[in-house]
């Protein structure tokens, strides 16, 4: 077809799938946060008294952006289904950089830098703070890897995004 | 609290609430008329927009009249909860019941001409704007919290309706610019309504940390902490809602996009056979 690419191969980086998968990889591991450690376990704290303004700034805005990239990810990854460019493996690489982006993002600037809230109360916090961002680094490399080796192989038989000079729009 | 205004509320409660439930029961009785004339002219109106319009209208009575609406003069937490049903539940039922599209097929042409004038109008154009809707909206909220506003309303009976009455109003002028399938002349394109409602959600959601940690004045702060966290969780729940609507219509605005170009691709193809200049012509004009 015209302005569609025929040829396979091409980065991951091309495809809606891609940027689906990361996007609801972000949403994702919001999600687990808010879940698991703010809700089920109660560790973290809706605002801990030492939190400065401009953190609940800073976090109210993330919050609200996680929300909408939550359903617009649902979204696009329906739209390369429509367009039927998508590709599985460039979701799940995208879905894991994602998880790990936002885990450190978490870990590093919300807990560290802007010191929101801390991951427990009570307890010495270095092997947490170790733990949480050796998983998020941990996610975030092996997304990259992943989306390299696909780079490198190719994509069998997915004709590119026709929207690759717009990829997310 | 205030000894006074329970007493006001108890010697004249029944009869201002039996007032009050005048306009409840009109805009219902409205809107069901206006789907059986449709009706009767062979034009069916969809069951669930009625059902959205009822529970709208409920929705924002419950912060004018009833129980919740005597509490919320007492307890934050109460009035948290009408604040959130009829500046965001309301306004969003409201909109989904598209009163406005029933209106103008259920007049005769000349109100429906003069309806739509108005929708068309430069000051409609403003109003509907979505940033000047977010901050009536989300602006008047920080208003009252971060203002002796609150505490003014909590005394002033034509206060606390003015302000009620502003929500309702804001909220559903705020709801109508972001979404929905009534007519809107002015209404922006969906990158700007995206990023209107991602701000404004985060406003929203920044004023209840902010009332977390610091309450109003007046409001204990176990109330304030209930409170505050019940206006996050509400205001979350809403705004899902919206932008799932939001995200829904850019779906449905690329498949058309992508439909007109499969569709006028495949007629170059057939006027031309073997000429992709043709084919890509079309498709850079329609993208």
């Amino acid at each position: 077809m015209n302005g569609m690419s025929s040829r396979t191969g091409g980065s991951p980086l091309r495809f809606r799938s891609y940027w689906a998968g990361s996007l609801l990889g972000v949403a994702m591991m919001a999600a687990i946060d808010e879940i698991v450690f703010h809700q089920i376990l109660a560790w973290h704290h809706f605002y801990d008294n030492s939190t400065p303004d401009i953190a609940i700034f800073s976090d109210g805005l993330l919050h609200a952006a996680e929300l909408f990239v939550f359903v617009f990810g649902f979204f696009l990854m329906l739209d390369a289904r429509r367009r039927r460019t998508f590709w599985a493996a460039a979701a799940w690489a995208g879905f894991l950089v994602g998880l790990g982006l936002f885990q450190l993002w978490d870990g590093i600037v919300d807990h560290k830098i802007l010191r929101l809230h801390q991951i427990r109360y009570g307890v010495e916090l270095l092997p947490y703070d170790v733990a949480w961002n050796a998983a998020g680094a941990l996610l975030l490399v092996s997304g990259i890897i992943w989306t390299l080796v696909l780079a490198r192989r190719g994509n069998p038989g997915i004709s590119e995004d026709s929207a690759s000079s717009q990829p997310i729009s | 609290m205030i000894p006074a205004h329970a007493h006001g509320a108890a010697s004249g409660g029944v009869s201002s609430e039996l007032i009050a439930l005048l306009p409840v029961l009109v805009a219902i009785a409205v809107y069901v008329s206006a789907t059986i004339i449709g009706r009767q002219r062979g034009r069916a109106w969809p069951w669930f927009r009625t059902m959205f319009w009822i529970a709208g209208v409920l929705a924002g009575a419950a912060g004018f009249i009833g129980p919740l609406a005597a509490a919320a003069h007492e307890s934050f937490v109460a009035h948290m909860a009408a604040h959130l049903l009829v500046g965001m539940a309301a306004p969003l039922l409201l909109v989904l019941s598209a009163p406005m599209t029933l209106a103008l097929r259920t007049l005769s042409v000349d109100p429906a001409r003069r309806l739509s004038r108005l929708l068309r109008s430069p000051l409609a154009g403003v109003l509907t704007h979505p940033i000047v809707a977010a901050a009536l909206n989300v602006g008047g909220m920080w208003v009252l919290y971060r203002t002796p506003l609150y505490d003014l309303m909590q005394r002033d009976m034509l206060v606390h309706l003015l302000v009620m009455l502003h929500f309702l109003l804001a909220g559903y002028l705020y709801t109508y610019a972001l979404v929905g399938i009534d007519p809107s002349p002015h209404r922006s394109g969906l990158v700007m309504r995206g990023v209107v409602l991602v701000s404004s959600l985060a406003a929203h959601g920044i004023l209840a940390k902010l009332l977390y940690a610091h309450p109003p004045p007046g409001v204990p702060a176990t109330e304030a902490h209930v409170g505050a966290q019940l206006m996050f969780t509400g205001g979350d729940a809403v705004d899902f809602v919206l932008i799932v609507l939001l995200c829904a219509e850019w779906y449905r605005a690329t498949g058309r996009r992508l439909r007109a170009t499969a569709t006028s691709v495949s007629a170059a193809q057939r006027t031309e056979p073997a000429a992709p200049g043709g084919s890509r012509r079309t498709k850079g004009a329609s993208a």
